[in-house]
């Protein structure tokens, strides 16, 4: 199937700017949910609030459009109440890790089978341009006229710690890896975290003097390495990209299954 | 048929009363005094083959049933006042996308942490206006274990006729105090299922677009329909609209659906009121008193009647119109500063004649805390 059969074209024009990192995203999870050839009514996506959360009206699965924060709760509930359903949740970063902080590493401690894609553009965007817990010191954000003081979080480190049993990060730079990082990340039986390193012109490139998307993009490029490349070994700055987890280990609502089992209930 | 007769906390008996209505999911977190349904739910409902979770907070608590509602399932949460408070974005959630969920608000002292272990009902007015924005809702309450199991199964067939949230208001004494209880038959009580669409796959279905009686019909996520849901203003698809023409007419759905059915809503018991020249009105734990002191005064022979509420939102005008007009006096029995007895008094035509009967030290209101009150009405001093 083509991107087109899982867009709701009805729903188009979309609300994001030119140039901006989240149509980059739904284009490659499209790419990747094509070629899993499931059928679209076995497709739920939750989003919270955020530029990155509208993704979810513009697909053509189950979706629910949720609260600032609180989409892996949501999603738990509907995962965990019909397993069968593969349940996508695209976030922002102040979605995924300020405000919804706590569900995200309580999702990833119970390995309870979703996947969970953190569209990281290191800005509040619907907002207007505020600092995130991923903007990093000596920003500029309206938030922080005199340049940000906040340490950011490491996403992979934080999911992995979490207790995440499939860990990624890649960019909308590389949009091949991105496509197939998701597909495997959506076919795990546990709790994936896909970091995609997305682009706020508008408001993140604008203030900090990063050039337009292609030059936020190229930035991408130019700071980013396979996972343990040499490149990694001669420049320690860089960012790496790639799988950094991929775990088996047992899914939360089929151990739920075998408590049902123990108390004699059927399911 | 095994004993139907139990002698259980009330806490245990809005669990009965929740498998009993078909309940499948339930989220929640600890917090006295409601942990017992947590408690309870987390070893019978596996047992079912329905699914309890132990989530974070409250917030994703709340949050957790609204997704399960969503695949077709009965859902249920259940805390008290610091819970419930962070519970109130997500409510406002479920009141905007029309989804039927039950919370169960156990209530003890606030504000704040306030009095853990102690009797209160001063979540009167959170669970009418807690979340943000115009809205309306359902409440309902009970003062004995029989009628925490009636409401609760009122609460799930509610919440499926209206596509609502539902609040059961319960209180320390009533949820932890032991009494007993009669099990109904299968069967007994009517169980409202969940209104369905007929409209087949491959046609399209608006999931917003009310009947015209202004129910709903639902279409599981799952199943053939893939639609939108938000909490954001939305058209028939459930697709975001800032159309006003939208934005009013889904406010004003939002409040008819349920303020318009008032009537239907209304759930009380009326004790002596035929020929009572004085009216007590309670509810909840209260009501228990309430009721203690107006029948020792029948049997002196006082023209005392009881109105026990069960229905609090929407709020029964008519009901306390019909039952308190020409009432000499009409005294509002309640543990909180009078946040039921503001709106009796919006309701009669005299609310010079409204008198407040409270206790709010986190003791239970005892029938000497009420004959009191009723003295000092007539001039008798205490
Ligand atoms: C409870 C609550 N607090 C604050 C907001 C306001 N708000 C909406 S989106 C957002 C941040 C969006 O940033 P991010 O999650 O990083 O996504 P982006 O817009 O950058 O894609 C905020 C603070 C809200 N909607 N709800
Ligand atoms: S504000 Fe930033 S994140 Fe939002 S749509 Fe525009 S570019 Fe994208």
């Amino acid at each position: 199937m083509s991107v087109k059969d899982y867009i709701r074209e009805r729903f188009f024009p979309h609300i994001w700017c030119a140039g901006c990192g989240h149509g980059i995203v739904l284009n490659n999870l499209l790419r990747a949910v094509g070629g899993l050839g499931m059928s679209k009514n076995e497709i739920v996506m939750v989003s919270g609030i955020g530029c990155s959360s509208r993704i979810s009206g513009y697909v053509d699965f189950h979706t629910l459009h949720t609260l600032h924060g609180r989409a892996l709760a949501f999603a738990t509930g509907v995962k965990l109440s019909k397993p069968e359903l593969n349940v996508i949740v695209p976030m922002g970063d102040g979605d995924a890790l300020a405000i919804g902080g706590n569900h995200f590493i309580h999702a990833a401690r119970r390995n309870i089978a979703m996947t969970a894609i953190v569209m990281n553009n290191r800005i509040y965007g619907m907002t207007g341009g505020q600092y995130s817990p991923l903007s990093g010191p000596g920003k500029l954000a309206t938030t922080a006229p005199y340049r940000n003081i906040d340490q950011d979080f490491d996403i992979v480190k934080l999911a992995k710690a979490a207790g995440a049993t499939f860990v990624a990060r890649t960019t909308t730079y590389h949009i091949q890896q991105m496509a197939d990082i998701l597909r495997q990340a959506i076919l795990h039986d546990g709790f994936s975290v896909v970091e995609i390193l997305s682009q706020c012109p508008t408001y993140f490139g604008r203030r900090n003097k990063l050039g337009n998307a292609a030059d936020m993009m190229k930035f991408f490029k130019d700071n980013t390495t396979p996972i343990g490349s040499k490149a990694k070994k001669e420049n320690p700055e860089l960012t790496e990209r790639g799988i950094f987890v991929q775990n088996d280990l047992p899914e939360y609502c089929a151990e739920y299954d075998k408590i049902i089992k123990k108390a004699g209930g059927s399911c | 048929m095994g004993s139907q007769v139990k002698f259980i906390q009330g806490n245990e008996v809005c669990v009965e009363a929740a498998l009993y209505a078909g309940l499948d999911f339930f989220a929640g977190y600890p917090i006295t005094p409601s942990t017992e349904i947590a408690e309870h739910l987390a070893y019978r409902l596996p047992q079912a083959g329905g699914k309890f979770i132990q989530m974070e907070d409250e917030i994703a608590s709340m949050c957790a049933i609204i997704g399960a509602s969503l695949t077709g399932q009965k859902v249920l949460t259940a805390t008290s006042g610091p819970g419930f408070s962070l519970m109130q974005e997500a409510l406002g959630y479920a009141v905007m996308a029309e989804i039927p969920c039950v919370i169960v608000n156990v209530q003890r002292g606030g504000p704040s942490t306030g009095i853990p272990t102690h009797i209160s009902q001063g979540d009167v007015n959170q669970a009418r206006w807690g979340t943000h924005g115009d809205h309306a809702i359902i409440a309902l309450t009970a003062s004995n274990h029989q009628d925490v199991f009636a409401m609760t199964v009122e609460a799930f067939n509610m919440a499926e006729t209206y596509r609502t949230p539902v609040v059961l208001l319960f209180d320390e004494v009533v949820g932890h105090m032991r009494e007993k209880l009669i099990l109904p038959q299968t069967n007994e009580i009517p169980l409202v299922k969940r209104l369905k669409t007929s409209v087949d796959g491959g046609v399209d279905y608006h999931p917003y677009l009310a009947r015209e009686d202004g129910r709903l019909p639902m279409s599981d996520f799952g199943g053939v329909h893939r639609y939108n849901v938000t909490g954001l203003y939305h058209d028939m698809w459930g697709f975001p609209s800032d159309n006003p023409k939208i934005v009013h007419g889904l406010l004003r759905h939002l409040v008819d659906k349920i303020e318009s059915n008032a009537d239907t809503i209304a759930r009380y018991k009326e004790h002596y009121l035929e020929d009572a020249k004085k009216v007590l009105i309670s509810y909840g734990a209260s009501a228990r008193s309430a009721l203690h002191v107006v029948n020792t005064l029948r049997q002196k022979g006082q023209k005392y009647g009881l109105l026990e509420l069960q229905t609090l939102w929407p709020f029964p005008h008519q009901v306390i119109r019909d039952r308190c007009n020409g009432a000499e006096h009409i005294i509002v029995v309640e543990m909180n500063l009078g946040q039921i007895c503001r709106e009796v008094k919006n309701a009669v035509d005299h609310p010079d004649r409204v008198f407040l009967a409270n206790r709010v030290d986190g003791v239970f209101i005892n029938p000497s805390d009420i004959r009191q009150t009723l003295r000092l009405i007539q001039g008798r001093g205490v």
